[in-house]
């Protein structure tokens, strides 16, 4: 419990607040566990070495561990991963898809679909929260990456590319977001939030944003 | 019976050659020492060409830039130890983490493996010295020339700023003004043509200058691990040099190879980045794997367990590290598929390495493991890099890797591989081989202090960090003021860090202690079983007063066969013809075949380095059309040390290697070392040019802005100067063709040799009529750009051939042609050049076929 207290923040990916995050997150803990079996089986048998000369089986060491039991291993993880990385796919369902645009150095967001035509807002990418959201994320300049690391994994603004990622808040919320590929000067202040908002509010929200955009 | 059938006669498996006479070992050292030594005072420094010289001076200077490194390290820790860290402003704070990445990787890490492997290898192997001893020298002037050049901009505060993999488009002209990343593709690109050399020459090496009986498969391991090194050497820097010359030539001239309005794609540095940024994690692996597999058999007094398995293993590393680039780019939007493909191609490399983990825990359980201090350093390896690549299994997990990469988990990560995986085992390499290097006894108690505050240091600077960048802290940032959460992460990391520096600076300080107050060592302080340790210490410059052969080789006791060889008893005794002479054997079953004169001392390699460091300094002055005129002085250079060679030539004399057994002096032709070295080097080459025609084939695909606007240069008279430059690259290859075949015909062979002068220089020709008068603007499409480049690394090619045609005719001239190997080269880059330039014209008629 300890444990977990210290694993909060705004930016925590072990503090998740959405599918994404909260699959990934089970992933690590699971791959933590194994690692840790695994080390300390490594240690042990270091440990087992030192003494008498003992008669070893060469093929119990190179095939038996180094090959068998190591696929086996990887080949479980590796099925985990695909199934994990699998369900986390934009699939075509999201209701709503919106834009990130990045640039030196800040966040740019759109929606395109909202009342009276297209949405802008600087620094802050609202979302409906309950329902999967999708990111066309883009860069008017450099390289950069759009993270927020506890709705989802993150993804590169790349120039000339349109990358989508798919994000989806549990509950309304804040978020925080930032640029994680470096970027230049303003890298460490690139920073962005994203506001869930409770899915009845979502037509309303949009709404306002539409007036503050006109004016 | 003749000599021939003497020669032919060692060549059964059982390899017998008779021992020669014993001498007084005192007058062979002196005999040798003459012919062998370094020259005087400080021109010695300079004109030194020998192995043991050169392997400790990269050595050493690789010490120095890691210290330089360490200390930028440190800044960073400093900067990071608190939330609004003022103690570097955010320019500054680029500089240093960039410069403390490209320090590690290009100027320690890369440069240390490849002094352990020139000082170690010809001692293990058996042999005098490497295969071209003015090459190492070479690349240690370029390291070190290159090395300044960095420091300097450091000093000047115009360091890189981009971070050590420097990212297009932010490293473009446009983002990155001033000479910052000049400086970083200029100079890394020079200190590259270090790596290049050690490469080749320890390729060769391995392969053929074996102690005669040391088969392939029964090779000391760590050569094996050099061996594995070096084929990744060759194969993995050409694409970083590549993409580093391509950058140079957009910041440069603008021509868009990178630029996504203009038909580049910044995706296109990121693969040919990996393609060698990815292998480069196993090319710094590999050696330190291979001195732990010399030195803990020989602490458990065993022999190593699962030698094939681990033979296997290193073939795997080498295979499988090429397919798994794409790794470091899971967030760049590829299709999941794709992604798959690579991360189970990541996570299968995790089998090799863990199969070499396994033999030697089992080679523990086999023998008996002393706890001395290198043993200590191998469990610090063991620990940490088990560890180290638990976490690489995690990160080659798609899902997992969205969220960590380009965290502080990343940064972690990498630390626990490279200093879990090189620099512990390179600290148990440098408590092994210290009584070797020196002749001294470690003095007691101080390496294992340091030992116990270098291990805590470490993972109490790194354990942390995992935490850290899974509590969202990206890589590269100087400030966080609005996460509190990291601060005590940080500075414990920050605290710990201070500590791991104390611990190298006191196993900095043992190793001088020991250089300098050490007990004079015995002639095998560990009971190794290896040749390293069959000579006088600290070892001679020519290692072996005569060379070990199957019998040394197969007894495996380096303290009989000390005396033996120091006595004269092995092959190829002394330096009777007061040259540098060591014996040539064959790749596979190291049987004798012929007998290698060396080049002596010469300051030939720093002036050449010298005048590519003024190529490089013109580059980056911007003085563009004077660079040229260094790049004439190379060439002229170059000319001068293949004379070198030529008047070196014995030209196939029979001299005595052992009783009933004599061997041809530089036969020439394709059995010489120098065209062992050449095949070696176009294999580099060979890659740079296929990473090339990679990158046109990956921008016609993948790039955004294609096709382009039809070419002006689809033209009959640019159909028609393609086929000329074909035509004139087949004349020539078939000149060079017949003049090796007829090669002891003499003055008969001018003729070719003009014909294949003459093919170059209409192959040149055409080039130029292409370039000035049918080619379109390179700087406005990166069609246009990238056949620029095809036509450059063509036309280079052809004037490096026409200059090997005018390096035959002169030779001819001189009546020299029968004794030397300089058609047999001429021939072989011939074919080279002629094949990539009709694969060139051929993809150029291609891509124009199809749009
Ligand atoms: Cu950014």
């Amino acid at each position: 419990m300890l444990l977990l207290a210290g694993c909060g923040g705004p930016l925590s990916s072990l503090d998740p607040a959405g599918p994404a995050a909260g699959a990934t997150a089970v992933l690590w803990w699971a791959m933590l566990i194994g690692a840790g079996v695994l080390t300390l089986m490594v240690l042990g048998l270091l440990a087992a070495g030192f003494g008498r000369p003992r008669p070893v089986r060469e093929g119990r060491w190179t095939v038996g561990l180094g090959l068998w039991f190591s696929i086996a291993v990887l080949s479980a993880l590796l099925a985990a991963g695909v199934w994990v990385g699998e369900r986390l796919l934009p699939r075509g369902d999201a209701v709503v898809t919106v834009e990130a645009h990045a640039r030196q150095w800040g966040w740019r967001f759109g929606h395109p679909d909202g009342r009276g035509g297209r949405i802008e807002t600087d620094g802050t990418l609202h979302i409906p929260a309950g329902q999967p959201v999708d990111v066309i994320v883009t860069s008017a300049d450099v390289i950069h990456s759009f993270w927020v690391p506890r709705l989802a994994g993150k993804i590169d603004a790349i120039p000339g590319r349109a990358n989508r990622l798919r994000i989806e808040a549990d509950t309304p919320g804040s978020f925080d977001g930032l640029c994680a590929e470096f970027c230049g000067l303003g890298h460490a202040g690139m920073r962005f939030r994203v506001i869930a908002h409770p899915p009845d509010d979502w037509p309303a929200v949009l709404e306002t944003l539409g007036e503050e955009t006109a004016e | 019976m003749t000599d021939t059938v003497a020669a032919e006669g060692v060549g059964d498996a059982t390899l017998d050659i008779p021992a020669n006479p014993p001498r007084r070992a005192l007058g062979l050292h002196r005999e040798l020492s003459r012919v062998w030594s370094n020259d005087r005072g400080w021109r010695g420094q300079v004109t030194a060409v020998n192995h043991t010289t050169l392997g400790l001076r990269f050595m050493a200077t690789a010490l120095v830039f890691f210290a330089i490194g360490g200390v930028l390290a440190m800044l960073i820790r400093a900067q990071l130890a608190t939330r609004q860290g003022a103690f570097l402003d955010t320019e500054l704070y680029n500089q240093i983490f960039t410069m403390h990445g490209s320090i590690m990787m290009f100027l320690f890490a890369i440069p240390m493996l490849e002094g352990l492997g020139i000082y170690l290898l010809p001692k293990l192997l058996g042999t005098r010295d490497m295969a071209f001893p003015r090459l190492t020298a070479l690349g240690y002037w370029c390291y070190l020339f290159g090395g300044l050049i960095l420091l300097a901009a450091l000093a000047a505060g115009v360091a890189p700023r981009d971070g050590w993999f420097m990212y297009t488009p932010l490293s473009s002209a446009e983002f990155s003004p001033g000479i910052n990343a000049d400086v970083w593709l200029l100079g890394v690109t020079f200190v590259e043509i270090s790596a290049l050399a050690a490469a080749v020459e320890i390729t060769v090496t391995i392969l053929r200058q074996r102690a005669p009986g040391m088969r392939l498969t029964q090779m000391p391991l760590f050569a094996w691990y050099m061996l594995g090194t070096a084929a990744m050497m060759l194969v993995g820097f050409p694409p970083l040099i590549l993409a580093s010359v391509l950058l140079e030539v957009e910041r440069a001239f603008d021509w868009p190879f990178f630029d996504v309005a203009r038909g580049g794609d910044p995706l296109l540095w990121q693969h040919l980045f990996w393609m060698f940024g990815h292998p480069e994690v196993y090319i710094i692996f590999l050696p330190a794997a291979g001195a732990i597999s010399t030195i803990l058999p020989a602490l458990c007094r065993t022999s190593i367990l699962g030698y094939g398995g681990i033979v296997a293993a290193i073939l795997a590393l080498v295979f499988l590290s090429f397919g798994l680039w794409v790794h470091h780019m899971f967030a760049i939007g590829i299709p999941h598929l794709a992604l798959t493909f690579f991360s189970a191609a990541s996570l299968a490399v995790a089998v090799p390495t863990a199969v070499q983990v396994f033999a030697w825990i089992g080679t523990m359980w086999k023998g008996r493991p002393e706890l001395a201090l290198p043993m200590l350093y191998i469990l610090g390896f063991f620990l940490t890099f088990v560890m180290g690549g638990l976490t690489g299994v995690m990160l080659a997990v798609i899902p997992f890797n969205w969220q960590a990469h380009d965290t502080a988990f990343v940064t972690a990560h990498l630390h626990y591989v490279l200093i879990g995986g090189f620099v512990f085992p390179m600290l148990a390499a440098a408590a092994w081989w210290m009584p070797q290097i020196t002749g001294r006894a470690r003095i007691r108690g101080l390496g294992e202090v340091a030992f116990w505050v270098i291990l805590i240091g470490f993972h109490g600077t790194f354990f942390v960090m995992h935490l850290t960048g899974l509590l969202g802290m990206p890589r590269r940032i100087d400030v966080y003021p609005d996460n509190p959460e990291w601060e005590v992460l940080n500075l414990t990391s920050s605290v710990f860090g201070f500590v791991m520096a104390i611990g190298l600076a006191l196993f900095a300080l043992d190793l001088v202690l020991q250089a300098t107050m050490g007990q004079r060592a015995g002639r095998n302080p560990w009971r190794a079983p290896t040749l390293d340790w069959a000579m006088s210490l600290p070892a001679p410059t020519f290692n072996f007063a005569s060379l070990p052969g199957p019998r040394q080789v197969a007894e495996a006791a380096p303290d009989r066969t000390a005396l033996a060889l120091a006595r004269g008893e092995g092959l190829l005794p002394g330096a009777p013809r007061g040259q540098r002479e060591l014996l040539v054997t064959t790749a596979a079953d190291a049987r004798p075949d012929h007998v290698a004169v060396l080049p002596g001392n010469t300051a030939l390699p720093l002036v050449l380095s010298a005048s590519i460091g003024a190529f490089v300094l013109l580059m980056l002055a911007g003085l563009y059309a004077l660079a040229p005129v260094a790049l004439v002085a190379v060439a002229a250079l170059a000319w001068r040390w293949h004379r070198g060679l030529a008047t070196l030539a014995a030209g196939g004399a029979m001299v005595a290697v052992a009783p009933r057994l004599a061997l041809p002096v530089q036969p020439g032709r394709g059995r010489s070392l120098t065209h062992s070295g050449g095949v070696a080097l176009l294999v580099a080459d060979g890659t740079l040019f296929a990473a090339l025609i990679f990158g046109v084939a990956f921008l016609h695909v993948v790039a955004p802005g294609w096709p382009p606007p039809p070419a002006a240069a689809e033209t009959a008279t640019g159909a028609v100067l393609l086929v000329a430059l074909a035509v004139g690259l087949g004349v020539a290859a078939l000149a060079a063709h017949v003049t090796e075949a007829r090669q002891p015909a003499g003055r008969s062979l001018a003729g070719w040799a003009v014909l294949g002068l003459a093919g170059n220089g209409a192959a040149l020709l055409a080039l130029a009529l292409l370039a000035g008068w049918v080619m379109d603007d390179p700087t406005a499409h990166a069609r246009d750009a990238l056949r620029g480049v095809l036509a450059g690394y063509v036309g280079l090619h052809a004037l490096i051939c026409a200059l090997m045609a005018a390096f035959v005719l002169d030779q001819i001239r001189r009546g020299e042609v029968p004794t030397s190997g300089a058609p047999s080269g001429w021939r072989l880059w011939q074919d080279f050049a002629t094949a990539t330039g009709l694969v060139a014209v051929a993809v150029v008629l291609g891509t124009a076929a199809v749009a």
